[in-house]
């Protein structure tokens, strides 16, 4: 349940964001919580809807397709 | 698909475990997301025998008290209400049933994604009261925390939240705290971490000499966290180290944690299988007062009903480390991921359900 998807920036609208997790899903997010004011191309972190971190690139790809495939798969199970 | 990413240095991360571990050792990771990680990467087989891994009270689902799950129910009871909730707890056997039945039998509840879907409902629907049942950790908190804080300014007059949110820091001091602990490291929850950093972990070095890694959640993340661990243990200087660098920083989310405090205050909170916890729960403030779901419902239950998990299951002993799932009598015959008895087996998250969909038998 804690689980939060790393996804990039696509689109900034004041305190809301378009953005794009791995596989291309595309989710209109709350940056509300976030500390600092990100730019589009940033990577952060979802969880219900809102930002809560901001992450560095790098270790942004290669989680992206791990937190996703996980997600995918607990919800394969019927959760 | 192949989740062990990385197989060379996986390697040679579980050749250093396997250099640095001195007898047997037990570690906890407390967040139900490594334990799904966990087995299904098939991290397990590569540890030595001296190691177990115990699955702790890291579950929002898992650790929602019965109790808090009838009185759920009993709001969605109420004439003219909306109950929303996460997925996740639809399945949650209160004492009597779950939310996902009484939805069954005709009652208006709704699963939502983002507690913020509640603002255009409860703008759609004037007529009726949307009520929130929020659980979950830090990670989860601070969105219902935003949530609330728009709905004032959006003067809502209809929107409540019905808060079960529960604390990391708490649950471990009272894991550590009984008699019957016998845990000798924490791979810590990173998602939480994100939001609360590391230093609310620094008492479980300072008071309790334990030691500590807030981990990413990549396997070979987590095996980079078990090492650390080792180092501390081997050193004899317990320490709160944080493996998942990318996400966590030692003060957290300043922005995310003043938004927590503006809307919730620390409470006493029952955890299902645990008892109650002091100021491990979330409550409204008094300002906040006209959203709080607790004032405006009565929420007492009958004193006869049962708060004790069904006779033979082993949830609580599960959830407090003590146990693994395959020691209970129910697991795989009578609860299984189809018809789960206790909540741990409810939720993909739950150390049971893991157990059960990955094929686990031993620590």
């Amino acid at each position: 349940m804690c689980l939060a998807i790393p996804s990039k920036i696509l689109k900034i609208n004041s305190l809301m964001a378009m953005v794009e997790a791995y596989g291309g899903a595309q989710k209109e997010i709350s940056l509300m919580l976030l500390p600092d004011e990100p730019s589009v191309g940033d990577y952060v972190l979802v969880h219900a809807g809102f930002a809560i971190q901001t992450i560095d690139s790098e270790s942004a790809e290669e989680s992206h397709r791990f937190l996703t495939e996980l997600l995918l798969s607990m919800a394969e199970e019927g959760t | 698909m192949n989740l062990l990413r990385n197989p060379k240095i996986a390697k040679r991360l579980s050749e250093d475990i396997r250099l640095s571990v001195m007898g047997r050792t037990r570690l906890m990771e407390v967040c139900g997301t490594h334990t799904v990680a966990i087995f299904k990467s098939g991290l397990r087989s590569l540890l030595p025998p001296e190691i177990t891994l115990l699955s702790g009270p890291g579950c929002p689902v898992c650790v929602t008290a019965k109790a808090d799950v009838d009185r759920a129910v009993k709001i969605a009871g109420q004439k003219d209400v909306i109950l929303t909730t996460f997925g996740d707890m639809m399945r949650v056997p209160g004492s009597g049933t779950s939310l996902g039945e009484e939805r069954a039998k005709g009652r208006d509840i709704r699963v939502v994604y983002s507690p913020s879907e509640c603002l255009g409902l409860s703008a759609e629907n004037p007529e009726k009261k949307v009520v929130f049942f929020a659980t979950g950790f830090e990670t989860t908190s601070p969105s219902v925390s935003a949530t609330l804080i728009s709905a004032m300014r959006l003067k809502l007059e209809n929107f409540m939240v019905f808060s079960v949110h529960k604390l990391v820091p708490p649950a471990l001091r009272a894991l550590l705290s009984s008699a019957e602990s016998r845990i000798d490291g924490f791979i810590l929850p990173g998602h939480v971490s994100t939001i609360i950093g590391s230093r609310p972990y620094g008492f479980l070095a300072s008071e309790f000499r334990t030691p500590s890694v807030i981990s990413g959640f990549e396997p070979v993340d987590i095996l980079e966290a078990i090492c650390m661990l080792l180092r501390q243990i081997k050193a004899g200087r317990p320490d709160v180290e944080i493996q998942y660098k990318s996400a966590v920083r030692p003060g957290g989310n300043p922005k995310a944690v003043s938004l927590l405090n503006e809307v919730f205050v620390p409470s006493a909170s029952e955890w299902r299988g645990i008892g109650v916890i002091p100021e491990s729960g979330l409550k409204l403030r008094p300002e906040f007062s006209a959203l709080d779901a607790e004032r405006h419902f009565d929420l007492s239950l009958p004193s006869s009903s049962p708060s004790d998990d069904a006779s033979g299951c082993l949830c609580g002993e599960v959830l407090r480390g003590i146990s693994i799932p395959t020691d209970c009598p129910l697991f795989g015959s009578s609860c299984t991921p189809e018809y789960p008895v206790g909540a741990c087996m409810v939720s993909a998250e739950g150390s049971c359900s893991a157990y059960y969909n990955y094929g686990g038998t031993s620590g």
